[in-house]
């Protein structure tokens, strides 16, 4: 097993490599590995921006074994929401941490001067970085480095744009150019610690347990992920699949959720952009299913005719929902367009497009004037949103420094806190489905969709009382922490079921019974919550904002009681888990 | 000085079936390094085949691997015999014979030797094992005339 641990310090531009057996043994590797790094290299209460913060990267033990394990976990403090940062990323990275030697690597400290680094197998490589910093375009940053550095095709370049530099909270990390350590702001970490990029790339041989074994189980997970309907949905229309039918079901947010249908969604569903749009498909390292799914973008020049750019920008459901729904754009045009520019500064799609919902409500509703956004936004108006993201970066009032700390943040300062979609401090996901949903948002440990999954329960199961349903989250998060720590992709968590992990570690010299997986996810949740705890998580301060009771869902109109009953029920599990016992007094938060 | 004119024979070769379906999985790589039944690997150090984005796999990509050249310069350059040229085109790599000084590397024109983790080397052997995880119909392996 790949135990090897690099530790890079960007304050003294030192490194060193520890091996760590028993850390890979006990936690399995991801999140399992980063939870316990992060506890000891970092004080929860550091300041997320300052050099007191920690990343960890970490890959797991099947990564580059089998297939589908091609997802790499980063682990911080969130400098938006002031906790725990949890962010996974596709593309190259994991293979290439892997290649390259390493089960983790941490990175404490702060450069003086912009630097980059280039990570090989036993050597650390710092790197100047003065010329690339300021160049606000990730997409030109990840062009330079990959004409400059050598390691085409076993090499991983994360880097930040100008989002992460202008310590945007919500900046991300983006690799390869179409995949993301996208939401929770590691790209401000990245940008606060002088760290435009980071090269990985090696050349590695592992040596499995039993050399036969390894060959039919890997045979047997290639051939499940390709044969079966398991992995179909994302082989096909991709994520962008899901929006027609979670409009069909009103649950698709619209307009800052002051609906949960939209009238294009025809216009912008997965159906169209494939028929339309779709120009390539690509895959994330050692993944056979390629869901990555790019549009073409033809643009012609402004004053030119018979000339047109043509520009390839990778489609997402979250992405449909945060800048064409939840924002009243229905168009597809509009929506590359605006990943463009979100993806040319590094930015998450997901929080921009609910600043800028919240920012387009707020400015109706006069709680905004124009002197603070500067230009007129409504919503539908692409033109405005493409200028709106440009100020995002640029910052150049009051206004937009306060909106780049997010949504939470910006309605602390000016109000409208009715109508902030954020849970614990990060902007909602795309899914109004119902009570699982947005009790999973508030109790999943990185307040994301993909955390517990409430949309799925919301659509299977509508009669759970609210303590079975936090039950429920809870279990499947739990579970969802052995994926995590594997490190395999969610799209192939039916491929790797229980039965075939723990047939899959047997080649590689590790026995380990479906029953002990389930048991380490729960240690590894409780785990994560108990260092969330440290770093200030109070589950009594969870706000579920107004508006998602105002709105029809699946489920239809949401009731407040259901929710506080279940948040009472949650905070009690949480103080079960990290000792207190059950606490007596209980306090709904929710806005105005 | 060796003749290779009206030499004619069917060989099996990985051959490449349409570059522009690459999705760049690299599942290739990888199988290549699981190719010996006998001492399976995991990882890409042993790895002959490599995917290659031309600068993002948006602009498409390039699968290089050893082309079998009739008349190889790798061989060539080989100091120690440990590259021979194999009938019908192509290399055969003695790895016991190998010093690891990487002359074969330079003299192949579409860098097709690969420098394993210890310093040696991985040529293609065109034994086809990586074309049965393609998984986007990109390689075949197939009878060709050598």
């Amino acid at each position: 097993m790949r135990d090897a641990v690099l530790i890079i310090d960007l304050s003294n531009y030192s490194y060193e490599i520890e091996h760590r057996p028993n850390l890979f043994e006990e936690w399995i590797g991801g999140v399992g590995v980063a939870v316990q790094l992060l506890k000891e290299q970092m004080n929860p209460k550091a300041d997320p921006l300052t050099e007191e913060n920690v990343i960890v990267f970490a890959t797991g033990p099947f990564t580059p074994a089998y297939p589908l394990a091609s997802k790499t976990v980063a682990l911080f403090k969130s400098p938006l929401t002031g906790n725990l940062g949890e962010s996974h990323a596709g593309g190259r990275t994991a293979t290439s941490i892997a290649n390259a030697g390493y089960g983790a690597i941490v990175i404490k400290g702060k450069s003086r001067k912009p630097v980059y680094l280039v990570i090989e197998n036993g050597k650390v490589h710092f790197k100047d970085g003065r010329a690339l910093w300021s160049i606000p375009d990730s997409l030109v940053v990840g062009r330079i480095l990959a004409e400059n550095e050598p390691g085409r095709g076993i090499r991983t370049v994360m880097r930040i744009g100008g989002a992460g530099e202008k310590l945007v909270r919500y900046a991300c990390v983006t690799t390869e150019t179409y995949r993301h350590f996208g939401r929770l702001g590691l790209g401000a970490v990245f940008g606060s610690k002088r760290l435009k990029a980071i090269i990985v790339r090696g050349r590695k041989k592992y040596v499995p347990a039993d050399g036969k074994k390894f060959r039919e189980v890997y045979d047997e997970i290639f051939k499940k992920a390709i044969e079966s309907d398991a992995m179909k949905k994302y082989h096909l229309l991709g994520t962008a699949a899901n929006i027609l039918p979670l409009n069909e079901l009103n649950s698709l947010p619209t307009r800052n959720l002051q609906s949960a249908r939209f009238e294009n969604a025809e216009e912008i569903s997965g159906e169209a952009l494939a028929e339309h749009n779709l120009g390539r498909r690509i895959a994330c390292s050692h993944c056979p299913i390629a869901c990555i799914h790019l549009a073409t973008l033809r643009i012609p020049y402004e004053n030119e005719p018979y000339f047109y750019k043509t520009i390839m920008i990778s489609y997402d459901y979250e992405l449909i929902y945060s800048l064409c729904s939840m924002v009243g754009v229905g168009s597809r045009d509009g929506l590359l367009r605006l990943i463009h520019k979100v993806e040319s500064y590094g930015l998450d799609a997901i929080s921009t497009g609910v600043c800028l919902a919240w920012a387009t409500e707020a400015l109706e509703k006069g709680i905004l004037s124009e002197k603070d956004t500067i230009i007129k936004l409504s919503f539908g108006d692409i033109k405005g949103y493409l200028k709106a993201i440009d100020y995002l970066y640029e910052q150049p009032n009051d206004f937009y420094r306060h909106l780049a700390m997010g949504v939470e943040h910006a309605s602390d300062v000016y109000g409208g806190k009715v109508f902030a979609l954020a849970f614990g401090g990060n902007e909602m996901p795309g899914y109004h489905t119902g009570y699982a949903a947005h009790l999973g948002y508030a109790t999943g440990l990185r307040h994301s969709h993909l955390d517990s999954a409430g949309y799925s329960i919301d659509q299977k199961e509508k009669s759970l009382t609210p303590k079975e349903l936090i039950d429920k989250l809870i279990a499947e998060e739990c579970w969802r922490q052995v994926l995590s720590s594997l490190v395999v992709c969610f799209f192939a968590r039916k491929v790797y079921t229980s039965d075939v992990i723990s047939k899959a570690f047997e080649p590689l010299g590790v026995e380990i019974s479906e029953d002990e997986l389930k048991k380490k996810g729960e240690e590894i949740y409780k785990e994560k919550l108990r260092l969330k705890v440290k770093m200030g998580f109070n589950p009594e301060n969870l706000r579920f904002p107004k508006r998602i009771f105002e709105t029809e869902s699946l489920q239809g109109k949401l009731d407040e009681k259901f929710i506080e009953e279940a948040k009472k029920y949650y905070v009690r599990s949480v103080n079960e888990v990290i000792g207190l016992g059950s606490s007596p007094h209980y306090t709904l938060i929710t806005s105005e | 000085m060796r003749i290779y004119t009206n030499l004619v024979s069917v060989m099996k070769r990985l051959v490449i079936k349409d570059l522009e379906k690459c999705v760049g999985c690299g599942l290739c790589m990888y199988a290549c390094s699981r190719k010996f039944a006998k001492k399976p690997e995991i990882g890409n150090s042993n790895s002959a085949i490599l995917a290659i984005s031309l600068s993002g796999f948006e602009r498409g990509a390039t699968v290089i691997f050893c082309h079998a050249c009739i008349d190889p310069p790798c061989a060539q350059v080989c100091p120690t015999g440990a590259l021979k040229p194999k009938k019908g085109g192509g290399v055969v790599y003695n790895e016991n014979l190998c010093l690891g000084c990487k002359y074969c590397m330079n003299a192949c024109p579409i860098n097709a030797i690969f420098e394993r983790e210890d310093g040696k080397i991985a040529v293609c052997i065109h034994c086809g094992y990586c074309s049965n995880y393609c998984p986007h119909g990109v390689l075949a392996y197939e009878e060709v005339e050598a």
